[in-house]
């Protein structure tokens, strides 16, 4: 049977040795979160290129979200540090051109903080949801 | 109108090539028309007579040309760089994109250069002859017996009513006098569009962002984009082509080119100038300026030769990306 209403689709990047470890954790305490998340692994959250979120976006991602190590833990040193650098400005250009900030998050997740991913996971999810459709950053010829 | 005229230029480089101490000259050529003048290598005095051209439409910034041609030509290049065009030297000396020795950097004063969209709205198409006087450019049209004059006021592009600076901060010698970095408004426009609501300022930028025709002529000439491998001649880059307008890649055309240069864009407004739509290109890169200046510190490229850009530094004590949206505007 098809269901009309759309749950939002969210796209994760999660860090190899922190919040991947931690969306690990979150799944062996058994704790809930939407299935609609789709985790993609990085070594480090620095990794993350910005043309990765708009791609994300453009293919249809609701919402895109960024997890790393706290600042100091990282496994690279220094990774996330500039990964804090750089999503603050482009978050911040993307609300520039209008585009609803709510969409774009940047969490700091340790390995051991499975209930923090969950629940932030349960939070954006919900924020995504609430603000609908990504309409502004979508590409018409990646709909089907 | 420019202080300095035509012949200090042509005779200070006459004398350089002359003496061998350069063995070209970049400057501005005559080009089709009196207001798209055309950057040009010269090698020949007699080439320089008559050809060179020095007035309000020499907008070029000759600072990214010396990547490609410092590695071709034997001796020292002659380049003649404005106030503005001395900051992007200096990030180009920042990132070893050419060799200082290879360059004989002349600074010449600026008094801002005209936009020729907006004295063709003041005059009228079919320009044949632009004239600097006291009072402004006296523009001779096809279709008007008398020249119009247009104030220097009215036709002076965007980038220049908000000039940074006068200062030239990288020359080997100088024609007329050191000017001062100014204190200009350049962030207002900015700031305007900060305090609009998150709709108002979707439906500016997808008025302008429509516009773009994907010409690549904003990422050709601007002298922080001098990668050899661009990430945009990717065909699967998912911003390469032209797609119908209105849609998502102009707009990830102009994020991810804007992103690329963060931190080391000089603010020379080349983007903006070049753009055969008049996209306000030039306000995509103050807005990082402006994030940068306030939450890293004040800190303008190319102002020093050495100097660690903000996107390639950090701190500890950084703030958080969910906190730079608090500005208190009426984002809600």
């Amino acid at each position: 049977m098809q269901v009309n209403e759309k749950k939002p689709l969210i796209v994760a990047f999660c860090c190899n040795w922190c919040s991947y470890a931690g969306a690990d954790l979150a799944g062996n305490n058994r704790l809930a979160y939407p299935a609609d998340v789709k985790i993609i692994r990085v070594p480090c959250s620095c990794r993350v290129n910005p043309m990765f979120i708009l791609r994300a976006f453009q293919r249809g991602a609701d919402g895109v979200i960024i997890c790393g190590c706290h600042p100091g833990d990282c496994h690279y040193t220094s990774g996330n540090y500039f990964t804090r650098r750089r999503m603050a400005m482009l978050f911040s250009m993307l609300d520039y051109l209008g585009i609803e900030k709510e969409r774009t998050r940047v969490e700091w997740v340790s390995a051991a903080e499975g209930a923090k991913f969950a629940a932030t996971m349960n939070d954006f999810a919900e924020k995504v949801a609430a603000l609908g459709e990504n309409k502004r950053l979508e590409d018409l010829r990646c709909k089907r | 109108m420019q202080k300095i005229t035509r012949e200090v230029l042509i005779e200070k480089a006459a004398s350089l090539l002359n003496e061998g101490v350069v063995s070209a000259v970049y400057g501005w050529k005559k080009g089709e028309f009196v207001y798209d003048v055309t950057p040009a290598l010269f090698t020949t005095t007699e080439e320089l007579e008559k050809e060179f051209v020095w007035g309000d439409f020499c907008g070029a910034n000759f600072s990214k040309y010396l990547v490609a041609s410092t590695r071709k030509i034997e001796g020292k290049i002659l380049v003649f760089l404005k106030p503005c065009d001395t900051y992007s030297f200096n990030q180009l000396l920042t990132e070893h994109r050419f060799d200082r020795e290879k360059v004989y950097a002349v600074g010449i004063p600026c008094e801002g250069m005209a936009d020729v969209s907006k004295v063709k709205a003041a005059a009228g198409e079919g320009i044949i002859a632009i004239e600097s006087t006291e009072e402004g450019l006296a523009v001779t049209t096809l279709y008007n017996d008398a020249p119009v004059v247009v104030p220097y006021a009215e036709a002076l592009a965007e980038r220049c009513i908000n000039c940074k600076s006068k200062k030239h901060v990288a020359y080997d010698e100088l024609i007329g006098e050191e000017g001062d970095v100014l204190e200009s408004g350049r962030f207002d426009q900015v700031a305007e569009l900060e305090a609009m609501t998150p709709d108002e300022r979707f439906a500016f930028w997808q008025n302008e962002l429509s516009k773009c025709i994907r010409c690549n002529a904003c990422r050709d000439v601007c002298p922080a984009c001098t990668c050899e491998k661009c990430v945009f001649n990717n065909p699967v880059s998912g911003a390469e082509t032209k797609a119908p307008m209105g849609t998502f890649e102009e707009k990830m055309f102009h994020i991810i080119r804007a992103f690329h240069v963060a931190g080391r864009c000089t603010d020379c407004g080349e983007c903006s100038r070049v753009c055969p739509q008049d996209i306000p290109l030039h306000l995509l890169n103050r807005k990082f300026i402006k994030d940068i200046n306030t939450h890293y510190g004040e800190y303008q490229a190319g102002a020093e030769v050495g100097s660690r850009a903000p996107l390639v530094n950090y701190t500890t004590e950084d703030v958080e990306p969910c906190d730079v949206f608090e500005r208190g505007d009426k984002n809600a």
